[in-house]
């Protein structure tokens, strides 16, 4: 880490199972320096209850929230702020203005709680705030006549009023189509320059965690598989279930056939085609792992017979259409998506070459 | 046939004054427990809603002799009563009030509770994290929120409290022009055979009721339509 610690927060809550819930059990350690923390998940993850925990609308069972070094909650000496007193802006993924005030009055709502500063400042900021959100014409609507982005920029104008100490945003985007997603990361960058609390987001969207997040914490059933800032995890994954889970990655089984040291090299037996890269610290020749590498770094070729370095044969299974093009999938399940252009070079084929960069070369142990 | 009786007028006024009265406590205080109920996690919460709807199935008589024993001079109640007014309670109108209240107390809270828990909790979490107290946030999000749901049931409660009978008859009697409701007056022309009063004071009850609920229908329809044009344009 290399600035001050912003968010530390140690949280384990158990859930009991109810009705047609099961019991679940949320423990976490976050620790993040980053402006925007991104918490990544499926649905079932615990990123809404670690969010609530965080605003003080769920209480741990043991823990200990800091943010920006002062404690918001404490199991072992009984602090507990309550959520007013925590002031934790908390974006709802319906946004939650209040149906029965317009734009204006709902600044209004969150300026005359905010106890801190005089009259004049709350006006300013508000004014100034339906500036920078684009809202000074919307300021007389009632929020069912705003569309989804204008709803949610009034909701993040709201919560930015009282100077709030940390931002919680739940699933912000979804709902919105690619056009309001974008629109939405430049209003966030709006909302970074308005407020210097640190942000915490949660999402199941891998794009707007890699657009957004700056520290990456991934969870699964209630705990982090990995975390870390964002290009690290991206570039490392943790295991191959992490790999697998992120869904970006071909894994192909390897072995460790040479390792030389004084070259920074390693060879990897890949599907019998030599893959070099990078000397590997700590392993052993012969053991056995994964090629992770992710799929837009891989470059699909046509079979040409030779062997060379660095280029692995693989069956073709299938050929589907993707948003991006052509997805081919490769046994071992390995996938490559190349344009229609490219494809057409490709057809008909029954082998094709992978080939793989050698600094993009990573391996993961079994 | 003879020339039509004048009618009496005070059944009227008292019956309005005392439904009036009765909801008025029971938005105060029924608001109060419904919101406690539907909000607050405490022991003995259902219980406390089982006493509260007790009222809704015990017959009028029943509840009757309750309140004669509670509010009677002997009793802790009446006596705290007398202390503070001087005077008696039960066999007064404001026995009535009482009565009226005990009647439609139960179903203001029950229904109070269900609209309080369908107020999205969102919007209450909204509005603490922006730091605004437990209060303001009751009465600026909460009870706006619920406004709608509240007032039919408060108009529903009104008419309930017009509308009492047994317990009234019991704990504030028949004393014409001093304790004689509406619906006790019909009785009492009816039991002496009064039938052209009793006719009158039946179409008397019937328009009043009629007029009131008009309006507190014209009060809580315009919010609906408003939202739900709304609703159609998303």
């Amino acid at each position: 880490m290399n600035g001050p610690v912003k968010i530390d927060a140690r949280l384990r809550k158990r859930l009991a199972a109810a009705g047609d819930t099961a019991a679940f059990e949320l423990n976490i350690h976050l620790k993040s320096d980053a402006a925007v923390t991104v918490l990544w998940g499926a649905s079932v993850a615990g990123k809404t209850l670690a969010l609530n925990c965080l605003s003080g609308f769920a209480k741990p069972d043991e823990g200990r929230i800091l943010v920006n070094d002062e404690l918001f909650f404490d199991a072992a000496t009984a602090v507990n702020l309550r959520p007013r007193a925590r002031r934790c802006g908390y974006l709802f993924p319906d946004h939650a203005l209040f149906p029965h005030m317009t734009v204006r009055e709902n600044l209004q709502f969150a300026a005359s709680a905010a106890r801190h500063s005089s009259r004049l400042n709350k006006h300013r900021r508000m004014t100034e705030l339906l500036e920078a959100f684009e809202l000074s014409d919307l300021a007389a609507c009632k929020p069912a006549q705003l569309c989804a982005g204008e709803k949610q920029r009034a909701a993040l104008a709201r919560m930015l009023v009282g100077d709030p100490r940390l931002l919680l945003l739940d699933e912000p985007t979804r709902g919105l189509d690619a056009r309001l997603r974008q629109a939405f990361y430049a209003v966030l960058r709006t909302t970074r320059e308005r407020s210097p609390a640190p942000i915490v987001l949660v999402t199941h969207d891998l794009e707007e965690c890699m657009q957004l997040g700056d520290f990456v914490c991934l969870m699964e059933s209630g705990h982090f598989v990995q975390s870390g800032p964002r290009e690290q995890v991206f570039a490392w994954p943790a295991n191959a279930d992490v790999a697998r889970t992120l869904g970006i990655y071909n894994l192909l089984p390897a072995t460790v056939a040479a390792l030389d040291p004084s070259r920074d090299t390693c060879l990897l037996d890949v599907a019998g085609s030599g893959v070099q890269g990078r000397y590997l610290k700590g392993r052993l020749i012969g053991d056995q792992g994964y090629l992770c590498i992710r799929q837009t770094e891989a470059r699909l070729m046509p079979n040409l017979g030779r062997r060379a370095l660095n280029q692995i044969v693989l069956r073709v299974q299938a050929v589907t259409p993707s948003a991006q093009g052509v997805r081919v999938l490769l046994e071992h399940g390995a996938a490559a998506v190349v344009s229609e252009a490219q494809y057409e070079l490709l057809r008909g084929e029954n082998t094709l070459t992978l080939e793989v960069p050698p600094p993009a070369v990573y391996f993961i142990a079994k | 046939m003879s020339a039509p009786p004048s009618i009496d007028w005070f059944p009227l006024w008292l019956s309005l004054r005392v439904a009036a009265l009765a909801t008025l406590f029971v938005l105060t205080l029924g608001t109060s427990v419904a919101y406690l109920l539907s909000h607050k996690n405490f022991r003995g919460k259902e219980a406390l809603d089982s006493l509260i709807t007790l009222p809704l199935i015990l017959p009028p008589t029943v509840l009757g002799y309750y309140l004669l024993v509670l509010l009677g001079r002997s009793f802790g109640l009446g006596h705290l009563y007398q202390a503070i007014f001087g005077q008696p309670l039960l066999f007064t109108w404001q026995a009535a009030v009482v009565a009226a209240f005990l009647h439609s107390a139960p179903i203001y809270i029950k229904g109070a509770r269900i609209v309080f828990e369908s107020v999205d909790y969102r919007y209450e979490w909204v509005a603490s994290s922006l730091g605004a107290s437990a209060g303001r946030t009751f009465f600026r999000v909460t009870l706006p929120l619920a406004w709608r749901g509240l007032s039919s049931l408060a108009s529903l409660c009104f008419a309930r409290s017009m509308g009492d009978f047994g317990v009234t008859l019991m704990v504030a009697g028949n004393i014409p022009g001093r304790t004689q409701t509406l619906s006790v007056a019909i009785f009492d022309a009816v039991e002496s055979g009064n039938g052209q009063t009793a006719r009158m004071l039946v179409v008397v009850t019937s328009v009043t009721a009629l007029l009131l609920l008009w309006v507190a229908a014209r009060v809580s329809r315009q919010p609906a339509r408003a939202s739900h044009s709304a609703s159609l344009k998303e």
